[in-house]
């Protein structure tokens, strides 16, 4: 089951990906993306060596949904520490200490707190790879051969193929025509 | 004549505008210098240099090792712990490397919520800190314990070896959540930051081994709008949780002394004045660790001299204060009229332990106070040496509140000393060991500035 799974993962899908260019600029990739948008295409996505102020909204792309899914799970938190806390000081094992009551919140507040703090910063890490769709060890823009400089200082545009006015050739002539560079058809 | 001072005027405000504005990179490299030079560091032919000093961090990890190991084949009776000061080095030590720890979330999380935008040189570096820090500090509580073997006896998971649970009035099990809680999300938080920069390494991979290894770490990382969106978000919510841990987890150290009864320890102050403590005696730290860094990297131009003043800056408010807080004790046992509370003040500033109270002083308020001057705050090794005194000051700060509170309580007959043995020392040896030992594998092996973030910086400094 294991062997199928790796196999699955590492085995290309077929098909065209899409087209991709380097615009080797923060201004550059902006421009780009606004007049890839005028032109029609909808199915866009920038790769950038860092985050871009406005790049979402130049994309048109919905803002995170990760803060809820953080608040969801740290409210879990809250409540496996209360269920906790009550659980062990007056069912599981109560003890009367300094004669204070078996469950109070004044003393469970450290612990409450802490793990709220826990399952959220759980939920940020796990939450954010699940909506990345990390960890994928191999996606069709690693064909691409300038993906290696993304990292270091390319700014590339792809327009992907399941645009509905994506056609491979029209969409390299566009990508040249506005100043892109490593124009290329990425495959799957 | 009024011609000519309006000029002046004019330029000295120029002149301090430029000041105010110095640019945070130096030398106005491009984005792919930025990428060399901090990825050649750990891509370059391992130096010589850096064997010989893993050598030597390595054998003085060893002898923390071998106290710990004879530690538990003899019984915590090897410290010098006795009664009345049945905390003495161990406690002192766990206090002084979590205070450490701290200064990297500060920068991490709070100067991240403040915009700070000095601090995507410094925040890597400061972060790994702060992990290896509390790696240390973890040593001596689960040691203190007695039977190391059982100190997972302190989390609360059902295993039917005793039918016993937590006491969730002590504050020491708070304690066990706060510490834990706090390296967790410390270490989850580092390595979000690291995603990016460990798919930088990747591309720049040239061996098959370095690829796979960089490429299984950086979980298939591609740089989209997409990923980069989910990640600030994910950064923000780490660095916003981040904010109010720092400020519990020494909070609840310091509830270790203050929800005691015993004089010196039972104060209201403890809290605010534990985590200022900890702030200076981190930045303090990471100023020690940088200037060596930066210098020995060769990356003057990204880590300036502008992050390092601001660091000496951070430095003279936080001691500031706790020198404030210091004189604040001191008052409300004078106005609180109460004799044993001001016993134990009189008792720690001329009392037996007189000379750690007045190297306290001296190390953790005067020695600061250098950096009012521009001309201090900005020497290499003022700063450096200063970085060194205040971490002595905080050390024996610590080991003030413990030991000169413990030692002499409510009955004389029970007054005692405390001096600590050879394994004390050689233990507290041995953490430099640990700690340096640490630093030097993450020197070697991942980006000690978080390129990403410097980028950004840049790109925002250009508009």
């Amino acid at each position: 089951m294991i062997k199928a799974l790796i196999e699955k993962l590492l085995t290309p899908k077929k098909g065209t990906f899409g087209v991709a260019a380097n615009f080797e600029s923060v201004e550059g990739i902006l421009s780009a993306v606004m007049r890839a948008r005028a032109e029609g295409y909808t199915k866009l996505e920038t790769y950038t060596p860092f985050p871009i102020h406005g790049m979402d909204e130049a994309l048109g792309n919905p803002p995170s949904v990760l803060g809820y899914i953080v608040i969801c799970i740290g409210l879990c938190g809250t409540a496996t520490a209360i269920a906790l806390t009550y659980w062990v000081g007056t069912i599981a094992y109560p003890l009367v200490i300094g004669g204070k009551p078996l469950w109070a919140i004044e003393y469970t507040l450290p612990i409450i707190f802490e793990l709220t703090i826990l399952f959220s910063a759980f939920a940020s890490v796990l939450g954010m790879l699940h909506l990345n769709r990390l960890p994928q060890f191999y996606h069709a823009l690693f064909n691409y051969s300038g993906f290696s400089k993304i990292s270091d200082d390319a700014f590339v545009l792809v327009i992907e193929s399941q645009d509905p006015k994506f056609n491979a050739e029209r969409a390299k002539q566009f990508l040249n025509s506005i100043g892109g560079h490593v124009v290329e058809v990425v495959e799957e | 004549m009024a011609q000519q001072l309006t000029q002046e005027i004019e330029e000295k405000d120029r002149l301090a505008l430029a000041e105010m504005n110095q640019p945070l990179i130096l030398g106005n490299p491009s984005y792919h210098d930025v990428t060399r030079v901090v990825s050649e560091i750990v891509e370059v032919r391992t130096p010589k240099i850096w064997y010989m000093a893993l050598a030597l961090t390595g054998g003085i990890t060893a002898i923390l090792g071998s106290m710990l190991a004879y530690l538990v084949w003899n019984g915590i009776g090897v410290w010098g712990n006795n009664s009345p000061v049945g905390w003495g080095w161990d406690i002192t030590n766990f206090v002084f490397w979590i205070g450490i720890g701290h200064a990297g979330t500060l920068i991490s999380a709070i100067l991240f919520l403040f915009r700070q935008k000095w601090r995507t040189s410094i925040n890597r570096f400061a972060e790994a800190m702060t992990l290896f820090a509390v790696a240390c500090a973890g040593i001596y509580p689960a040691f203190h314990v007695g039977r190391p073997w059982r100190a997972y006896w302190l989390f609360p998971i059902p295993i039917a070896d005793h039918g016993m649970w937590q006491n969730f009035r002590s504050p020491l099990e708070w304690d066990v959540f706060a510490v834990s809680t706090y390296a967790t999300v410390s270490l989850l938080f580092w390595f979000v930051g690291l995603i990016p920069d460990l798919a930088i390494l990747r591309d720049r991979a040239t061996t098959k081994i370095r690829r796979t290894i960089y490429g299984v770490l950086s979980l298939g990382w591609r740089s989209s709008s997409t990923h980069w969106k989910n990640y600030e978000k994910a950064y923000t919510i780490l660095a916003g949780i981040s904010t109010p841990l720092v400020l519990s987890v020494h909070t609840i150290v310091s509830f270790d002394f203050a929800v005691a009864i015993l004089p010196g320890w039972h104060t209201t102050i403890f809290p605010p004045y534990f985590v200022a403590g900890a702030i200076f005696s981190g930045f303090a730290m990471v100023v020690t660790l940088m200037v060596i860094a930066r210098w020995v990297f060769k990356v003057e131009h990204i880590v300036t001299m502008k992050h390092l003043e601001n660091m000496c800056k951070v430095m003279v408010a936080t001691g500031t204060i706790v020198g404030y807080a210091y004189a604040t004790e001191m008052f409300i046992a004078w106005y609180s009229g109460n004799p044993y509370e001001q016993f134990t003040f009189i008792n720690r500033a001329t009392g037996p332990y007189y000379w750690a109270y007045w190297i306290m002083i001296s190390c953790n308020v005067l020695s600061p106070q250098l950096f009012w001057f521009k001309r201090m705050r900005t020497s290499i090794p003022v700063m450096f040496v200063v970085s060194i005194i205040v971490n002595i000051g905080m050390w024996f700060e610590r080991f003030v509140i413990i030991a000169t509170s413990l030692h002499r309580d409510f009955l004389p007959s029970s007054w005692g000393y405390f001096h600590p043995t050879i394994v004390d020392i050689l233990t507290f040896f041995g953490t430099f060991g640990l700690f340096l030992t640490l630093f030097l594998l993450f020197l070697r092996f991942l980006p000690m500035i978080a390129v990403q973030e410097v980028k950004g910086t840049m790109a925002a400094e250009k508009h």
